[in-house]
């Protein structure tokens, strides 16, 4: 079966290098460097990362953060909030635009 | 319910088709993917043991539990427990090998009928002991109930699993009300001073990742279930090791049936840590099955794998020299041993 997407592509995402060896280093190493523990802890990254990965809807990126998720230590219920706040913020991004909307209905109503 | 491997007549019961599955193990079996050439780019190949220093007696595969990631495939219906004459040879060869502590696993070890037996005579000699208790034993019926008290009067080191602080994750995997059962058990336990501050009575909890994933970080982990038992259910405890399921026998099973064997398989081995491989507990373990046969390490056991030590493979003809100087012998699985942190029966190794 032909598909867009396959969970085998994912492993295979250091391959990106065979084309363009250079800025793929440069984009793992701070890849890397991103999610190690900082101000934030691995945790909490991992818990962006899940969210996130909701709001662009990558199926690899929610397949793999699940995964790391639940191997730092979070639960389903903090993982389900995590996508809520995705929700939260996608659908409230779409109604604060809905103010826009209304500016621009009272200048073309009279 | 879950039923034992052997109950249901499963082929993975049989660890010859283990071994065959793990050592297929495509795309991972492919020459450098072989635990054996991780061992070598690690310089750790063979590997060897360093000195005994535990003395792990299986005493039965017998177990009021039939959890599903059990890698000994124990249960109600299995029988093979270890009998007073081996537990003899066991006391014995233990004190000739230099082993400071005695780990008595199971099943649940107290379903043996000379369980406190061995552990008296091993109180006697000075051994250090530890009891793998899975909780629910001492609520299971009247005759456990003493169990506390006696482990205090021997002053047993408890090691007892938990895999998570809700009732939905440790269900589970262990069973249907054994997080409830279990925290009672741990109440009872900790009446009698086990985990409790200046006691001297150690009380250990055993956290293993409820499915296919690897564990988190033993510390972290063990901040959040000291908060968590102790604001939930007033619960208190000493140490939490977070250990790795091992691709062997149910959990195996588990695996193959969830369709996530490879998956995990190519999670452990991308995980290999090398100063995690220097120190897997096969190097100061060994592990005695309930008929007397010798292993280096529980894993292996249920494997059938014995050391490799012609001459002193039962504990009958125990051979301190002989044993130092085997090679250890390894395979697929023990990738569940190095991966991340490592892990072992007392937890992270690196
Ligand atoms: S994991 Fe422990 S408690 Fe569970 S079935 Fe196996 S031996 Fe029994
Ligand atoms: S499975 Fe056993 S033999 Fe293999 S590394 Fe782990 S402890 Fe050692």
């Amino acid at each position: 079966m032909k598909t867009y997407y396959n969970p085998e592509d994912l492993k295979k995402f250091g391959n990106i290098a065979d084309f363009e060896p250079n800025l793929a280093k440069k984009f793992f190493d701070y890849y890397g460097d991103v999610f190690k523990e900082g101000a934030l802890t691995a945790r909490e990254k991992s818990l962006i990362a899940l969210a996130v990965a909701h709001a662009v809807q990558c199926p690899y990126c929610i397949d793999a953060y699940t995964s790391d998720a639940l191997e730092k230590g979070c639960d389903e219920a903090q993982m389900m909030e995590a996508v809520h706040v995705t929700a939260a913020i996608r659908g409230g991004a779409s109604l604060v635009h809905g103010v826009q909307m209304m500016n621009k209905y009272k200048e073309l109503s009279m | 319910m879950t039923k034992s491997l052997l109950a249901r007549h499963s082929a993975l019961s049989d660890t010859q088709r283990q071994l065959q599955i793990l050592s297929q193990a495509i795309p991972f079996g492919n020459e450098p993917h072989a635990f054996t050439t991780k061992l070598r780019e690690s310089s750790l190949f063979p590997l060897t043991p360093t000195q005994i220093e535990i003395f792990q007696v299986n005493v039965g595969k017998m177990c009021n539990q039939v959890c599903k990631h059990c890698h000994v495939d124990a249960g109600p219906d299995r029988k093979e427990i270890m009998t007073r004459q081996t537990m003899q040879q066991c006391i014995d060869a233990a004190n000739r090998s230099g082993a400071h502590t005695v780990d008595i696993t199971g099943g649940a070890p107290e379903m043996n009928p000379d369980f406190r037996w061995f552990v008296e005579e091993l109180s006697a000699s000075g051994k250090k002991i530890l009891v793998r208790c899975n909780l629910t034993i001492i609520v299971s019926n009247p005759k456990y109930h003493d169990l506390p008290e006696f482990f205090k009067a021997h002053n047993v080191e408890v090691v007892s699993s938990l895999p998570y602080f809700s009732a939905a994750r440790t269900d589970s995997q262990r069973g249907e009300g054994v997080f409830e059962r279990s925290i009672r058990a741990l109440k009872m336990l900790n009446a009698v001073g086990y985990g409790m501050p200046g006691t001297g009575l150690t009380l250990n909890l055993v956290y293993n990742p409820s499915g296919a994933f690897l564990p988190a970080d033993q510390a972290g982990l063990e901040h959040e279930f000291k908060q968590k038992l102790r604001k939930g259910w007033e619960i208190e405890f000493n140490n939490l090791f977070a250990i790795t399921n091992l691709p062997v026998s149910r959990f195996l099973d588990y695996l193959i049936e969830s369709g996530n064997y490879e998956g995990y398989m190519d999670k452990l081995i991308g995980a290999y840590n090398p100063a995690a491989a220097a120190n897997v507990m096969c190097r100061n373990t060994v592990s005695v099955s309930w008929d007397g046969y010798l292993y280096d390490c529980d894993f292996n056991q249920m494997l059938d794998l014995k050391v490799d030590a012609p001459g002193s493979q039962h504990v009958s003809e125990w051979n301190t020299e002989t044993l130092s100087q085997r090679s250890i012998v390894v395979n697929q699985h023990c990738f569940g041993c190095t991966a991340g942190a490592g892990s072992s029966c007392g937890g992270s190794v690196a």
